[in-house]
């Protein structure tokens, strides 16, 4: 099912979670909300879920207008945080429990529901602790228990709130990429919330950039990452270096460089950032020709497979940041307090005047 | 044994705080609870039989276990329903309600009986309007009831109110979003969850129900065979220098009292079955 957000907005008391937001959620496609807490994400889904009713705007599931629907008429199945479980019953029950609340006349019988859960638990690879309770289990094994309780009742569309937020590390890697198998078998139109950008890339078919309510951008985690639409969304994926400096007629000079900024062609003589991703930042030893800054090494950190490079550039006190890949730094032979060379591979400005 | 685990203890003391524990829990509960017993066991098996089983004696055992059952389950019902609102709604005066809710606690006992007393005799306030049409509350087992509801709400309302607040919302939008409607949210998965509490209150409710005497006496009338309490029954034997009559009484209250309460303590171990 399609899920179409029409200019919705939302506030608490003062606090406005959501301005004028529209989205479109194609069927079956597996959707990430990302943004910083606060960022009125988490407000979005609820509103799809019903949970929140919007001050204004519509909701339409597959064109049809469900604003007004009840969160029960809905189907939707919704994955809480810290999952929900209803901690008096055993697995089993808690994933029986969308089934057996059914009205009479469209409940399922005893054993259509058994055999259904069975299949659930195969699904969540839990099938041997069905008569255990929730606080039985491992965060990881309770969270996916509360998928298979939102999935039993077959909904049309899957909510997510910060799924994997209250996992630890590794489990989460684990579970994300679970959900994302799983999401290629089931096909279930999926929208989750998240502020970890690592999980977005990696899950999600598209990804959506929220900021203060309002959308930044929308595109597949490629164009988002690559192209980011706006310094926020830049700023927000990935870490990032900020030059000041000014752009005139389509050059910027930033830290003492000439670069092409084309899509800043109309500028005249404006303020400008230009942002450089860490990893697009490479290290020199000689500057021949131009497109390089002067830097000194300040410090070295090896993080698993790269090496983080602080840099200082030279005729400042600004420092940079520069992830090399392991074998270009064992190559280099970086020493702290030598002289190098940074030369930014790929550099997005922005008009100072655009940011917020 | 005592002393190896005070070595491998980090919290020091453990020999002398548990020898302090039981030293004082004996000192306070068992002794004179087991000289009840040696009181009794002056008389023979079947003075014994013949004291605790007097029509009398029976019939008080029926007002005093009826009434407080009757008071604990109206108070289940009622206290669930105050805590309730005192958690879910916002409205003014809440904290004076809060408040109010206290009051039996703290109440001297005999000022809640002779208050209750006067407000439901034929000439008090509400008194004057129920007995025309029938109802007569004080002086009956009804007005016993009554004030055992009165002096039993707090425990029902105190024990339910923290399990309330502490419930998430989450639980119940989870419900809801899996087609459950209000009520189906509240019977499977509210409820549950606040049984072992409710089932705490309402133990604690009759406890002191059984065991209540001041408020009660005031308007209870006292009419042997009718809305003669036993902790009365007691009073009046002792009056009588009976003092082995009293404890063999006495005796059996604290027997039932006793397997009341590990009954109820069972059905809330088993309630609380999930939170191993």
């Amino acid at each position: 099912m399609s899920i179409e957000i029409q200019a919705v907005s939302k506030s608490f008391g003062t606090f406005t979670a959501l301005k004028d937001v529209s989205l479109k959620v194609p069927s079956g496609e597996l959707v990430a909300l990302l943004g910083p807490s606060g960022s009125g994400k988490t407000s979005l889904l609820r509103i799809i879920a019903g949970l929140e009713s919007p001050d204004s705007g519509r909701i339409l599931f597959d064109g049809e207008e469900a604003t007004k629907r009840q969160v029960q008429e809905r189907q939707v199945g919704f994955v809480f945080q810290h999952y929900a479980l209803f901690r008096h019953m055993t697995v089993f029950d808690n994933i029986a429990f969308g089934l057996t609340v059914k009205p009479k006349k469209s409940r399922p019988s005893k054993q259509e529901i058994r055999d259904k859960v069975h299949n659930l638990l195969k699904l969540i690879q839990l099938e041997n602790l069905a008569d255990r309770y929730p606080a039985q289990l491992s965060g990881g094994q309770r969270q996916r228990v509360a998928l298979a309780r939102a999935l039993a009742v077959e909904p049309q569309v899957l909510l997510l709130d910060e799924p994997f937020g209250a996992l630890d590390a590794k489990v989460r890697l684990e579970l994300r990429r679970w959900l994302r198998r799983l999401h290629d078998e089931i096909h279930v139109t999926s929208v989750f919330v998240t502020h970890d950008q690592e999980e977005a890339l990696e899950v999600a078919d598209r990804i959506v950039v929220m900021n203060e309510g309002r959308i930044e951008q929308e595109g597949t985690p490629s164009e988002v990452y690559d192209r980011p639409a706006t310094p926020f969304v830049y700023d927000f994926l990935g870490s990032v270096n900020l030059f000041h400096g000014r752009v005139h007629e389509g050059t910027a000079q930033m830290a003492g460089l000439d670069l092409s900024s084309p899509e800043n062609a109309s500028a005249q003589d404006a303020p400008a950032v230009g942002y450089v991703r860490s990893h697009d930042i490479a290290i020199e030893r000689d500057g021949n020709g131009s497109g390089a800054i002067k830097a000194e090494v300040r410090y070295l950190l090896s993080v698993g497979p790269l090496v983080r490079v602080d840099l200082v550039l030279s005729g400042s006190d600004r420092t940079i940041e520069a992830e090399l890949p392991r074998d270009e730094a064992d190559r280099l032979q970086l020493q702290v307090g030598e002289q190098v060379y940074a030369r930014p591979r790929k550099m997005r400005v922005f008009v100072e005047d655009y940011q917020i | 044994m005592a002393g190896g685990r005070a070595k491998n203890n980090v919290l020091p003391g453990f020999t002398p705080a548990l020898g302090y524990t039981i030293f004082y829990l004996s000192l306070i509960v068992l002794i004179p609870l087991s000289a009840l017993f040696f009181k009794t066991a002056t008389l023979t098996w079947d003075d014994f039989v013949a004291a605790v089983t007097a029509p009398r004696v029976l019939a008080s055992y029926r007002v005093t276990f009826g009434a407080s059952l009757a008071a604990a389950v109206i108070n289940g019902f009622f206290g669930v329903l105050v805590a309730w609102v005192l958690v879910r709604y916002r409205f003014p005066g809440k904290k004076l309600i809060d408040a109010l809710v206290d009051l039996p606690f703290a109440l001297p006992t005999a000022v809640a009986g002779i208050t209750l007393a006067s407000i439901y005799s034929q000439n008090g306030w509400l008194g004057r309007y129920l007995e025309p049409r029938g109802i007569k509350v004080a002086f009956t087992p009804l007005g016993i009831a009554v004030a055992m509801v009165f002096i039993g709400l707090p425990f029902v309302v105190r024990t339910v109110q923290p399990v309330l607040e502490e419930l998430d919302q989450e639980i119940e939008e989870a419900a809801s979003c899996l087609g459950a409607n209000r009520w189906q949210t509240f019977r499977r998965v509210l409820l549950p969850t606040m049984l072992p509490a409710i089932l705490t209150g309402f133990a604690l409710s009759f406890a002191r129900a059984v065991g209540e005497y001041g408020s009660i006496i005031f308007i209870a009338g006292n009419m042997p065979m009718v809305s003669e309490i036993t902790p009365l029954l007691i009073i009046t034997k002792l009056e009588q220098y009976d003092y082995a009559g009293a404890t063999a009484i006495a005796t059996v209250m604290l027997v039932v009292s006793f397997f009341m309460l590990l009954c109820i303590n069972l059905l809330q171990k088993w309630s609380r079955r999930f939170a191993e």
